[in-house]
């Protein structure tokens, strides 16, 4: 008899995995906003906005890590396009920030203010319900979740991958990139949505609405690292082990990768429209540059050099270079690129395993000495 | 100084012909009232007197008076009458003729007409050049008139559309049908909007002259339609010519190692950038032999990029055979460090690349369709690339390898071929390639740190499209693409066009997987 989901759930992280993340939700939910609002700023203590949005940002590319490393890690497919996913959810999500401005446009109209600009007399048919957050917060899984089904089904049935599937999901980006740049696919064109006022009707700036999307994006982050762990030890996680490691005999034992294959795609899709669609708010802009094909290989490199094939790997990757890349853009702005294209080169080269693989192998070497 | 020359020439010659003027038409070309002037100045064209030529040259040159109720010609300190060209004392009371815009405009109209009728084939054909555009119907009795005298076949060519032009407003309805069936045969748009009224009931009262001037109208818009649709595919073609240089090298790797090279459009960024500073070496150096500098620059282009290209390999992808997702991340990183080395070494703006003069102009074939010389000539440049690489592949030791290691590398490594100096040779002449495809690029569009980037998709979307390792399959997918994408363009605008072609390109591998000339033979994945 099989043993009850609970349980299995509860089996799929060990102790000292769920203390961590314990440990971690305590911080986010609790610490961080006693810091923010009950220490005085001028104390060593106080946590400042500025660091709330850095950290919530992160954790967004955090989740998306996870997205990819579902996928990547343990799929074996490089997606080069995730990028587009994140900004759909995203873009959806920012129909409803652009609607909760209401009248408080710089053009006072019911309309957004692009769309004023572009002289628009109504909402185009696809903006129509943007002011329900509950058709929104449908959308951002949905959409997401109807690309990658359509796409990923063709792909995968033709059995297109390896580097032909990542070149394809990057050309996929750059159109969608191409697409949403134009002015008449009304959404902003280069400008994307930005100035949000209101979320809920809540200011989207005060401290209270900052620290509710934080604590929301980490509780969020946790539930889908102990939903990965319960996935990728169930009976579906090692199949699709198996079809990364071998699809061939996989598919002579009787099992048809394609729909293994498109279930992670799509799960992968629609944790990036989430991850999305928290981003906006926080960060306060979204645009078409998010699905630049830049962007999208940069959460690769998250994964890479956090580790994949580990869930931990890539929230540690997705930290360490976001981490880096906001102290060098500051202090050296001209080396950011110099950094991030050796990383790519190192990680690749000397690291397969990114910074979990070596820790692993730096405490067996001192085990194996021990002994 | 030419002026007073040629005044006197005149004026000699007028003694010789011994050829007077109406004086009171020269009168009239010192009216007060514009509209007089212009009258005056039609009526004198339209005797076709060499004599009028004299002074309406006087009157487009500001040497036209009015003295004591006649009209003379001041030039210094000499005057003469303007009807009868002779010797006259400098009159005391000349008042200057006032020659506006417009008149000036008619002045040269007339002036243009009348050198019809010069000896020079040479002073004809420019005039007749000129009275293309610019007919008024007054000068139909003089142009049927230096039409009947013309000899030169290219110039009674030229003579009978301005004709026509001018008995387009004729009275008569059989001469208005006999110059909408010349122009007819003609292909310019300023005429079609000339026959235009025309086919208007208001326009033209003649049932059988309208019905001629909207099939004259149809047949022009016709052969305008065909120079854009020439106009597009020539263009799709020197799109697919990029394409495929930037696509060679690029099939090259992919071909031989099965990696995917994200650091290309960087080595097509090398080369460009090569071209740049052979153009400065010249500029500094050699600046008579400026014009030399692209031929230069690529031999220097191939090599540096190939050098580029052999670093790479023995560096980074050498180490990373057989884990093709790892390498393409890696050259990624090696695209980003020279995207910013180019920034710190050049700077960040676009640098300046000029054209030789060799390659400005271009070959009018039709009066709307120019084909510019840079774009004929990189799709010559592309030609001889691709011959350079096919012989290089199939007609050389190297090539043979190269291909050996494509189709079987085990087997090729089993009978003695070095396959990792092949690999390491390859990529080089890939690399040297793109530098080639850098080169073409720096020709058309800017030279700057970021212009590799756009490539990249472009280039890959062609070898997969191919098929891996054809160069047969590269050079009809660059062609196919380029000219469907301009097309397309033309019909949609760029940015649906480019979606669409990657659309089609995703459905087509549905199809064909292996692109359209798949290497037959057993594979295990």
């Amino acid at each position: 008899m099989r043993r009850p989901l609970t349980l299995r759930i509860i089996d799929s992280l060990d102790g000292k995995a769920w203390l961590a993340l314990g440990v971690f939700l305590a911080l986010a939910l609790v610490a961080v906003p006693v810091l923010h609002l009950a220490v005085p700023e001028d104390s060593a203590f106080h946590v400042s906005t500025y660091v709330i949005t850095l950290i919530g940002k992160i954790m967004c590319y955090a989740l998306v890590a996870v997205a990819m490393d579902l996928i990547w890690g343990y799929g074996g497919i490089l997606s080069l396009g995730h990028g587009l996913f994140f900004a759909l959810g995203g873009y959806a999500f920012g129909m409803y920030l652009m609607r909760q401005i209401g009248r408080d446009g710089s053009y006072q109209s019911d309309l957004p203010d692009f769309m004023v600009f572009l002289d628009w007399k109504e909402l185009p048919w696809f903006w129509s319900g943007s002011d329900s957050f509950l058709w929104v917060a449908i959308l951002v899984v949905v959409v997401p979740a109807i690309v990658a089904f359509i796409f990923g089904y063709f792909a995968f049935r033709s059995r297109i991958k390896g580097v032909y599937f990542s070149i394809i999901t990057q050309a996929l980006t750059y159109a969608a990139m191409l697409l949403f740049f134009r002015n008449e696919t009304g959404f902003g064109g280069n400008n994307g949505f930005t100035d949000f006022k209101r979320v809920l009707g809540y200011t989207v700036t005060s401290p209270e609405t900052r620290l509710v999307l934080f604590g929301l994006t980490a509780l969020l982050l946790a539930a889908t690292l102990v939903f990965a762990a319960w996935l990728v030890k169930s009976k579906f996680g090692r199949v699709l082990a198996a079809i990364r490691d071998a699809e061939s005999r996989v598919m002579f034992i009787g099992y048809n990768p394609l729909w293994y294959k498109l279930f992670i795609w799509v799960v992968s899709a629609v944790l990036c429209g989430i991850a999305g669609a928290l981003y906006v708010p926080q960060v306060g802009i979204i645009n078409p540059s998010e699905m630049s094909p830049a962007n999208s290989i940069e959460i690769a490199i998250w994964v890479a050099v956090g580790g994949r094939g580990t869930l931990i790997g890539p929230v540690i990757g997705a930290f360490v270079v976001n981490l880096a890349k906001s102290w060098f853009t500051v202090s050296f702005p001209e080396y950011w690129l110099f950094f991030l294209g050796l990383l790519f080169i190192v990680v690749t080269l000397m690291l397969p395993q990114g910074l979990v693989g070596l820790w692993k192998k730096l405490t067996t070497r001192k085990e194996g000495a021990a002994a | 100084m030419t002026k007073t020359i040629l005044v006197f020439l005149l004026y000699a010659c007028s003694l010789s012909a011994q050829a007077a003027l109406d004086a009171a038409q020269v009168r009239q070309l010192a009216a007060e009232d514009s509209s007089d002037k212009v009258a005056a100045i039609r009526q004198l064209t339209q005797t076709a007197d060499p004599d009028a030529v004299r002074v309406l040259q006087a009157m487009a040159d500001d040497s036209l008076y009015l003295a004591g109720g006649k009209a003379v010609i001041i030039d210094g300190d000499k005057a003469f009458d303007a009807a009868t060209g002779a010797a006259i004392r400098v009159p005391a009371d000349a008042e200057s003729v006032t020659v506006n815009n417009r008149i000036r405009g008619e002045l040269a109209n007339a002036l243009a007409a009348l050198k019809l009728f010069d000896a020079d084939a040479g002073v004809r054909l420019a005039s007749a050049q000129k009275l293309q555009s610019s007919v008024s119907p007054e000068m139909a009795p003089l142009l049927a008139q230096a039409l009947e005298k013309e000899g030169d076949a290219q110039i009674r060519a030229l003579l009978t559309v301005a004709h026509a032009q001018a008995n387009l407003g004729n009275d008569d309805p059989a001469a208005r049908m006999a110059a909408v069936k010349a122009l007819s045969e003609t292909s310019s748009p300023t005429i079609k909007s000339l026959l235009l009224p025309l086919t208007d009931k208001a326009g033209e009262p003649d049932d059988k002259v309208r019905y001629e001037a909207i099939a004259a109208v149809k047949a022009i818009d016709g052969r305008l339609a065909l120079a854009e649709n020439l106009g597009r595919v020539f263009s799709g073609l020197s799109l697919g010519s990029i394409l495929l240089l930037a696509a060679l090298g690029l099939a090259i790797t992919y071909g031989v190692m099965g990696i995917i090279n994200m650091a290309h459009g960087e080595l097509l960024m090398v080369g460009a950038y090569a071209a740049y500073g052979m153009q400065s070496l010249f500029r500094a150096y050699l600046p008579d032999w400026i014009d030399w500098y692209l031929p230069a620059a690529i031999p220097v282009a191939f090599f540096a990029a190939a050098l580029v290209g052999v670093v790479m390999e023995r560096t980074v992808i050498r180490w990373l055979y057989g884990r093709t997702l790892e390498t393409l991340l890696a050259t990624w990183g090696i695209s980003l460090v020279l995207i910013q080395s180019a920034r710190v070494l050049f700077g960040a703006q676009n640098v300046e690349v000029s054209n030789p003069t060799w390659m400005s102009g271009g070959i009018e074939l039709l009066p709307n369709l120019v084909l510019p010389w840079n774009r004929i000539i990189i799709v010559g440049f592309a030609l001889f690339v691709l011959t350079l690489v096919w012989v290089l592949m199939n007609r050389t030791r190297l090539g043979m390898f190269v291909r050996a290691v494509t189709q079987n590398r085990p087997m090729a490594g089993c009978v003695g071929v070095p396959t990792a100096r092949i690999d390491t040779l390859a990529f080089a002449l890939g690399a040297g390639i793109a530098g080639l495809g850098g080169v073409a690029l720096s020709q058309i569009s800017n030279v700057g740190p970021d212009m590799g980037q756009g490539y990249i998709v472009d280039s890959f979307m062609v070898v997969v499209v191919g098929g891996v390792g054809q160069l047969a399959g590269a050079v009809w997918a660059a062609l196919g693409l380029g000219i469907l994408s301009k097309l397309l363009e033309g019909w949609a605008g760029a940015v649906i066009a480019k979606i669409s072609i990657l659309v089609c390109i995703i459905i087509f591998i549905q199809k064909r997987p292996q692109g359209i000339f798949a290497l037959k033979g057993r594979f295990v994945e």
